[in-house]
């Protein structure tokens, strides 16, 4: 039983919550680029929060179902539809054998996620299913997916159960806009920016340059002076940190970002808003805003206590 | 270890880096991976991983753990931070003569290093002097980054340390031995890249199916021969 390409969309790739433990010899963390809304999806079938998904762009992949399944899309709005009747997205819904997915137009968002109840059945590269591209390793033969690739399905037991008819609360929902306030938490050399530029870095509005992918998001916008040259000796960076290049321009780490750099990090995403950046794409805006460390986790933490509430909720529905 | 030299601040709301003193040495370098060693080997709850790198340690937690098991503390960061003072004083700096010396295997000549003559012209010395004192030394692994198995290692010989080109070339073979400033490098997968290409090694570096998937880890040593 598998879900047959038969059009692989841009840059589709396998991915789940990203591969740990393994930074130090360079290799990153990856996984997919909102993992809230991979989590939700994958909670809303009654899988591991953990679980392999579909990451897409568009123009989206096309699939072919070899079996019946039940599935979830979430994160950006490509207009789903099965056999050409459109599906909502935070939803499950039923596939059956020889249905095709595809999906219209892009109506909000970047990144859109499939999930299938019971999970992919993707081998693990060091403890992750995420697609490692530079690597060539995890996922569908460590890239891409292509026309005619098939993608095993873990398993049918769940379909006996009833699909939970319910959507995704709007509250559970990250509040996706192309031009979001973003709020980050002061970085090691967010100390060093000069009067003016933490001016402009507070002030003004950064647009998403087309040179942005999955290992990070080139912003432009008036460039930012420190108040004077830093040299900083390379060390680790992290999933939502922002650095200074020396052009004055500011660079997004995302999912894929090399593990160490030696710019000046300005400032990083909190953990809550990193989905907010997740689903930006070309000429996009964002203003940034400069928040404490507890209040970044306290938003977080709240928002696990919601999630507990949604993954209880999910269960009920799918075993009553 | 000594922890007041220890600068701590936090890299996002999920992770923390300690700055052991802002300059490239061993003995820092071999603080921040006996740290490193220390917490893999004592996770405290929440503990996802630490990356050493030349003189600092980033430590990666799950903020929603820590918070739950440390509920007394204001943030998840402050318990990280107090966790790792505290245990700062117990951690042992091994004797570096303990360190693994790997041999690499390379081949040094034009075709394999077309940086090599230009790294000689800046010298001022012949090819085959640049590939003696290159091969002279034994260099550490201060960390790895960059991509997956490269290693960084140090330090060049002054007289051949030459700064990297002014824009990367936008792919460097695997394999590629290059030098940026007082700093080398093997490429373990080809890449772009900017630095000094002086030769090559068929050594993998990197083998994703292999349980270990690097040859090199951070504490290393390495000499290079020429192949």
């Amino acid at each position: 039983m598998n879900i047959v390409v038969q059009k692989p969309g841009i840059h589709t790739t396998v991915q789940d919550l990203g591969r740990f433990g393994y930074q130090k010899l360079g290799i990153n963390p990856g996984g997919v680029m909102d993992p809230v809304a991979a989590r939700l999806v994958n909670i809303l079938l009654g899988n591991r929060d953990s679980d392999a998904v579909l990451e897409m762009h568009y123009p989206a992949p096309r699939y072919l179902f070899g079996e019946d399944a039940i599935c979830a899309i979430g994160g950006a709005d490509f207009v789903p539809a099965v056999d050409g009747s459109e599906i909502d997205n935070w939803r499950a819904f039923a596939v059956s054998k020889g249905n095709v997915l595809s999906f219209g137009i892009k109506l909000a968002g970047n990144r859109a996620y499939l999930a299938v109840s019971g999970g992919l059945d993707i081998e693990d590269w060091l403890g992750s299913a995420s697609t490692n591209i530079i690597a060539q390793a995890g996922g569908i033969f460590g890239r891409a997916l292509r026309a005619n690739d098939e993608i095993e399905l873990r398993s049918t037991s769940k379909l006996n159960l009833p699909v939970s008819s319910g959507k995704i609360s709007h509250s559970l929902i990250p509040n996706y806009s192309s031009h979001p306030t973003v709020r980050v938490i002061a970085g090691a050399e967010f100390d060093c920016l000069s009067n003016q530029g933490l001016k402009t870095f507070l002030k003004n509005e950064f647009t998403v340059s087309m040179d942005s992918n999955r290992m990070g998001f080139r912003l432009i916008g008036k460039p930012i002076n420190l108040s004077a040259p830093r040299e900083i000796i390379s060390s680790a960076v992290s999933v939502g940190t922002i650095q200074l290049l020396p052009d004055g321009q500011l660079i997004v780490l995302m999912a894929d970002h090399q593990t160490t750099g030696g710019y000046p990090r300005i400032a990083h995403v909190i953990s809550y808003d990193l989905p907010l950046v997740a689903q930006l794409g070309t000429n996009d805006k964002m203003t940034f805003q400069v928040v404490d460390t507890k209040e970044a986790e306290d938003l977080a933490l709240q928002f696990e206590k919601n999630l507990s509430f949604l993954r209880a909720a999910c269960r009920f529905q799918t075993n009553s | 270890m000594e922890p007041d030299m220890v600068k701590i601040f936090p890299l996002g709301d999920s992770a923390l880096t300690l700055d052991l003193g802002g300059e490239i040495s061993d003995t820092l370098n071999e603080k921040a991976i006996a740290l490193s060693n220390y917490l893999d080997s004592h996770p405290f709850p929440g503990f996802i991983e630490s990356v050493p790198a030349y003189s600092s340690i980033t430590v990666y937690y799950d903020l929603v753990t820590v918070r739950h098991y440390f509920p007394d503390l204001m943030s998840a960061f402050e318990a990280v931070k107090h966790i790792i003072e505290n245990g700062l004083p117990a951690v042992k700096i091994p004797r570096s003569k303990k360190a693994r010396t790997i041999e690499i295997p390379v081949k040094f000549d034009r075709e394999a290093g077309p940086d090599l003559e230009f790294v000689a012209q800046q010298s001022g010395l012949d090819t085959m002097e640049v590939v003696r004192i290159f091969t002279g030394s034994t260099y550490r692994v201060f960390m790895l980054g960059f991509i997956p198995g490269f290693s960084y290692l140090g330090q060049v010989d002054e007289r051949i340390a030459t700064p990297r080109h002014d824009s990367p070339r936008l792919s460097v073979p695997k394999g590629s031995v290059g030098i940026a400033g007082k700093q080398t490098g093997i490429y373990s997968l080809e890449s772009p890249g900017g630095w000094q290409i002086i030769g090559q090694t068929d050594t993998e570096l990197f083998s994703p199916n292999n349980k270990k998937p690097c040859l090199l880890s951070p504490g290393d040593h390495v000499r290079f021969v020429s192949a």
